[in-house]
């Protein structure tokens, strides 16, 4: 989750979003190493006591800063576009949930063998046992299986929403009607949280996601308790 | 045949990548294995032959298709008790169910696909 005054990435829970923080990197430092070029250049151009008036043309440096900034954005398109095809491999998933938004909270259900739908309900802040996160807590996790591909269909049954976890590098828009398709892989156990990321309503910021991954033994029994309580 | 489908069957774990729907958008392919079902089952009771190959449609559609586009599940929570607690908070809309199953249309006669 966030962490007071955090100013970038939460750490990668899946592969996908840690090669999108490492190419952030790469382009940040691009970015300021061109900001810190230009300020070097502003402050050298507003401080000096030289004077010429007599400049006509340079063809030789309107070569460079036209070739170098080509150059560059190609060294910033080329690993953009490795990500983006990256992301649209075809996967093979061993499980398929659905993340269905209302107003206000999510629904999830594990079909591919029974069927299994439960409600994820935010914790109010009154009912909050210490140490858990004020507005991010649900009352039924949407509990997978680390290290496996997974499938998550996303749509809505009322209004637009959109489920989204930071760590895990996702985001999908929750549409009334339409089964939006998307998948990650949970590279290590642990809790990853988000929040709705679209207005929906009075509630809107109140109604988080929590994704538990857990090793393959704990979901089956995680899964198997969760159909005895029907 | 039969019995490749049955061990397909048995090593189901959920819908596989289908080509014919290569994108984000999935509500096709829902749609598409809910009327190959009915239509497979429709097509093999009317030649008198045992319906078993239909099952993999059926599979697909129930790991693809959200419950409440379908019919009301026997889910810890059930869809019914929602659908009444929702129109409730819904004040300008009528208390009934708004999203129609299609397993209802089916029997009722107003299912909008061809089976």
């Amino acid at each position: 989750m966030a962490h007071p005054t955090q100013l970038g990435f939460q750490d990668a829970a899946s592969p996908v979003m840690e090669e999108l923080l490492h190419f952030h990197d790469h382009a940040l430092m691009i970015v300021f190493l061109i900001s810190t070029l230009v300020l070097y250049i502003i402050i050298a151009m507003v401080s000096t006591k030289l004077t010429n008036k007599y400049i006509l043309d340079s063809q030789e440096i309107e070569i460079v800063w036209t070739i170098l900034p080509a150059v560059i954005l190609v060294l910033i398109a080329l690993p953009s576009l490795r990500i983006l095809y990256l992301m649209d491999e075809i996967n093979d998933p061993h499980l398929t949930i659905k993340a269905m938004g209302h107003q206000w909270y999510w629904s999830y259900e594990y079909t591919d063998y029974e069927d299994l739908g439960f409600d994820s309900y935010m914790v109010p802040t009154q009912d909050l046992a210490p140490g858990q996160f004020r507005l991010l807590e649900t009352d039924h996790r949407m509990v997978v299986p680390m290290e496996s591909p997974i499938r998550i269909l996303v749509s809505a049954e009322d209004v637009l929403h959109s489920w989204a976890v930071p760590s895990l590098g996702m985001k999908m828009d929750a549409v009334p009607g339409r089964l939006n398709q998307t998948a990650f892989i949970a590279s290590r156990p642990g809790l990853f949280y988000g929040q709705c990321s679209e207005i929906c309503g009075a509630n809107h910021s109140f109604m988080p996601i929590v994704v538990e991954a857990v090793p393959l033994e704990h979901f089956e029994n995680w899964s198997s308790l969760m159909l005895e309580d029907a | 045949m039969a019995e490749d489908i049955q061990q397909k069957l048995e090593k189901y774990r959920t819908a596989p990548f289908d080509a014919r729907f290569p994108n984000q958008n999935q509500t096709r392919n829902c749609w598409q294995n809910y009327l190959d079902y009915y239509r497979c089952q429709k097509a093999l009771d009317a030649k008198g032959v045992d319906t078993a190959p239909c099952d993999w449609y059926k599979r697909v559609y129930k790991s693809l298709c959200p419950l409440s586009w379908v019919n009301i599940p026997s889910s810890p929570i059930s869809v019914s008790i929602r659908i009444v607690h929702e129109c409730h908070l819904l004040s300008t809309f009528p208390c009934v169910a708004q999203i129609e199953k299609w397993d209802t249309q089916r029997e009722d006669g107003t299912f909008p696909g061809k089976i």
